[in-house]
């Protein structure tokens, strides 16, 4: 009896699991041994040519500088851009929750237009906008008295300008999650406050963001896996450059596995690029968790 | 990136195995008896016109042709043949040949050269003609042909005191350095675009570098001859003749040569109609095209043996009937009906001569240009040394590399990337 009621549950998972199977677990199986081979153009013609090279490829790529400037790019882009937007998101919820604000849909479609528009149409109008000599952002700085900046063309400006279009392009997905968080806050919290002459920065800092807590790990833990891998932004609007400043890990993955096909060396990138992510899911959810004061009252 | 979309990057590498595993799904059954053509851009476009003259001609035989932007046509070759889902006769860029060789994807071809009775080698041009042959072994037919010269404006150059084009470096920098001085500090001489790796490797071909060595197994970028092109190229930018400028800096090269913005420039035959359409009716008589100049009296200096070729699957199931089409697309009047079509060169002498072409004011240039053309390094690796060599020269215009930092760099990294051809031919050598 209790033999057969497991037999019928295998019955219905089966299907849902042969397909993670098939189409998840094989392939990224595939994937890691493919990772420990040097399989590339010479080996897809006679399998005989190809070498198995152990931890060869992770060896070779953490000795390689390109490497470390793909991952430090990264970083910047993670660590600037991520919390930029998380700004931008949570600002921007908030003003459209303001209770004086009109038109509140319109402004909240406005929003989120950006995030359902095709990037490679967005990053046409934004090149414009970023030219040195002609683009409509240099103008206005120069009207402030700015000397025009090669956007797109300079090392140092090439990171700040794809996180500003980033950021711009993307913000809306968090401000949505954001105003459903903020509209889930009872309104009676804030009576309490105010009976208590909590004044409007206190109520900001006592009710809103403890309360907003589990949509901050959440927006968090997305925006930063997101984040790392970034990869349509500066493959559409500089290609890595200037000087490999906008070349991201998944950039060079992307390189290595499917312009040169070096699918070993490309697979052992995504795995690096996985090991990290992972392991800065694991902090940022740790340090949740130890943050006293963060849980939200019930 | 965006958050709304689900693929992680694990899963574009985690499927690709798959991809590779996947039996080959023989696209057009139904259609058995067609040649399929792969064509990529607006060939693929135009040469359907000439198809129903070859299908009158050979009836029995049809042709479907499938065209493919360029920008995904590499990739497509790669995994059609992995997939086992190759076209009987397709076009490829002339560089892509050794990879596609390495591959096994492309069938030899000398013997049918040597029966196709109407055919004189001589014909094509020799630096052309010999980007494909392979390790001595013909594998794909030069169907049009490319290369670059110099464009420039005729009446900058001749207030600079140059009414012919400069025929050596010398005259060539004197020209550029008195271009500058009239354009002032917002304008240059000469657009080099950042990421283009072919006008450095032209200069060091012209210096008579062999960029790699010892039967194409190492780098060889710190040898004199390619240093000395380095120093030249490098020394265009320190001094402002060449701006520092990438790909995202220009808006429109064609109205940034109209204002003078840069009044030379190194580019390819599709410039020529382009140039034609899009420079303002007043620039009209104002731009011409000249051979590139040599860095000794050896006019003209070389440049790079470019161009599409056609080759036939070795997967295909129908070579006769292909191999017709590579034959019917070569004749010098189809080469000339192409031409007027597209605009690209024709690979036949022929069909140059038919055509009145070498005498044409833009085309003139590349005829001469034509005859002495040389190939970058027949290896599967090459275009993946390009892009190092496009890298290592942007840094070091950049100045976050000094130029022996770069070369060194740049021998460095060639030789990881040459490290499994070492490995083969050490193999094959056995």
């Amino acid at each position: 009896m209790r033999r057969g009621h497991i037999n019928a549950g295998w019955g219905f998972v089966g299907p849902a699991l042969a397909a993670i199977g098939a189409f998840f677990i094989v392939p990224v199986a595939a994937s890691l041994l493919l990772s420990f081979t040097d399989f590339d153009v010479y080996a897809v013609a006679r399998p005989d040519r190809l070498r198995f090279v152990g931890a060869g490829n992770y060896a070779r790529l953490l000795g390689e500088p390109r490497f470390w400037t793909a991952l430090g790019n990264t970083a910047y882009f993670v660590f600037v851009g991520g919390p930029l937007s998380v700004a931008v998101s949570l600002g921007a919820a908030l003003l459209l929750e303001a209770k004086l604000v009109r038109w509140r849909g319109f402004f909240r479609t406005v929003f989120f237009l950006p995030v359902v528009t095709t990037l490679v149409a967005v990053a046409v109008v934004w090149r414009y906008l970023y030219h040195p000599r002609h683009g409509l952002l240099n103008l206005l700085l120069g009207v402030v008295g700015v000397h025009p900046i090669d956007w797109l063309g300079d090392p140092r400006w090439a990171m700040p300008a794809i996180i500003l279009l980033a950021v711009w392009k993307n913000f809306g997905f968090n401000m949505v999650i954001f105003i459903a968080g903020l509209q889930s806050i009872p309104e009676r919290l804030y009576e309490a406050a105010r009976m208590d002459g909590a004044s409007a920065w206190q109520q900001f800092r006592r009710v809103t963001l403890p309360m907003l807590a589990p949509t901050f790990v959440f927006v968090a833990v997305v925006t930063m896996i997101g984040y790392f891998q970034l990869f349509a932004e500066p493959y559409v609007m500089t290609q890595g450059g200037p000087a490999n400043r906008t070349l991201s890990v998944v950039l060079l993955m992307y390189e290595e596995g499917f312009r040169w096909w070096n699918m070993g060396y490309g697979a052992a990138v995504a795995f690096v690029l996985f090991a990290i992510i992972l392991g800065l899911t694991a902090v940022q959810l740790g340090l949740r968790r130890l943050q006293p004061g963060t849980e939200p009252i019930r | 990136m965006s958050l709304s979309r689900p693929a992680p990057a694990l899963l574009l590498l985690a499927l690709a195995p798959a991809l590779v595993a996947a039996p080959g799904c023989r696209l057009d059954r139904d259609d058995a008896g067609a040649v399929r053509f792969w064509a990529m851009g607006r060939e693929g476009e135009e040469v359907q016109q000439l198809l129903p003259e070859f299908e009158r001609r050979h009836p029995g035989v049809h042709v479907r042709v499938q065209a493919i932007p360029w920008s995904a046509a590499h990739e497509k070759l790669l995994t059609a043949h992995v997939g086992g889902a190759m076209p009987d006769v397709f076009q490829a860029g002339n560089t892509w040949l050794p990879e596609l060789v390495a591959l096994g994807a492309l069938e030899p071809l000398d013997e049918r050269l040597a029966r196709w009775s109407s055919l004189d080698r001589g014909d094509y041009f020799p630096g052309i003609l010999d980007t494909n042959v392979i390790d001595g072994v013909t594998y794909a037919v030069p169907w049009y042909v490319d290369t670059r010269v110099l464009f420039y404006r005729t009446d900058v150059l001749a207030e600079a005191g140059y009414a012919e084009p400069p025929r050596t470096w010398t005259a060539w920098e004197d020209a550029m350095t008195r271009v500058k001085e009239r354009a002032g500090p917002d304008r240059y001489a000469i657009l080099l675009p950042l990421r283009e790796w072919q006008p450095p490797v032209i200069l060091a071909l012209q210096r008579g570098a062999s960029l790699l060595r010892e039967g194409d197994r190492y780098g060889n970028f710190e040898s004199p001859p390619v240093r000395a092109a380095f120093d030249f190229y490098l020394d265009l930018f320190q001094r402002s003749l060449a701006p520092r400028a990438g790909d995202t800096a220009l808006a429109n090269l064609y109205q940034d040569f109209a204002r003078g913005y840069f009044s030379l420039y190194i580019s390819g035959p599709w410039n020529i109609g382009e140039f034609g359409r899009r420079l303002p009716a007043t620039l009209a008589n104002r731009w011409t095209t000249a051979p590139l100049p040599a860095p000794g009296d050896a006019y003209p200096g070389v440049s790079l043996a470019g161009g599409a070729s056609l080759a036939v699957s070795s997967a295909s199931g129908r070579k006769d009937a292909a191999w017709k089409l590579v034959e019917f697309l070569s004749e010098p009047a189809q080469q000339v009906r192409f031409y007027r079509l597209t605009g690209d060169l024709p690979a036949r002498k022929a069909a140059w001569a038919d055509e009145n072409l070498p005498r044409k004011p833009h085309a003139h240039a590349f005829w001469i240009q034509l005859q002495s053309v040389q190939s970058t390094p027949k290896i599967p690796e090459w275009e993946r040394i390009a892009a190092k060599i496009s890298q290592y020269s942007e840094a070091a215009i950049r100045g976050d590399l000094t130029i022996d930092q770069a070369l060194a760099g740049l021998d460095r990294d060639v030789d990881n990337v040459l490290e499994k051809r070492r490995w083969l031919m050490r193999g094959a050598g056995r």
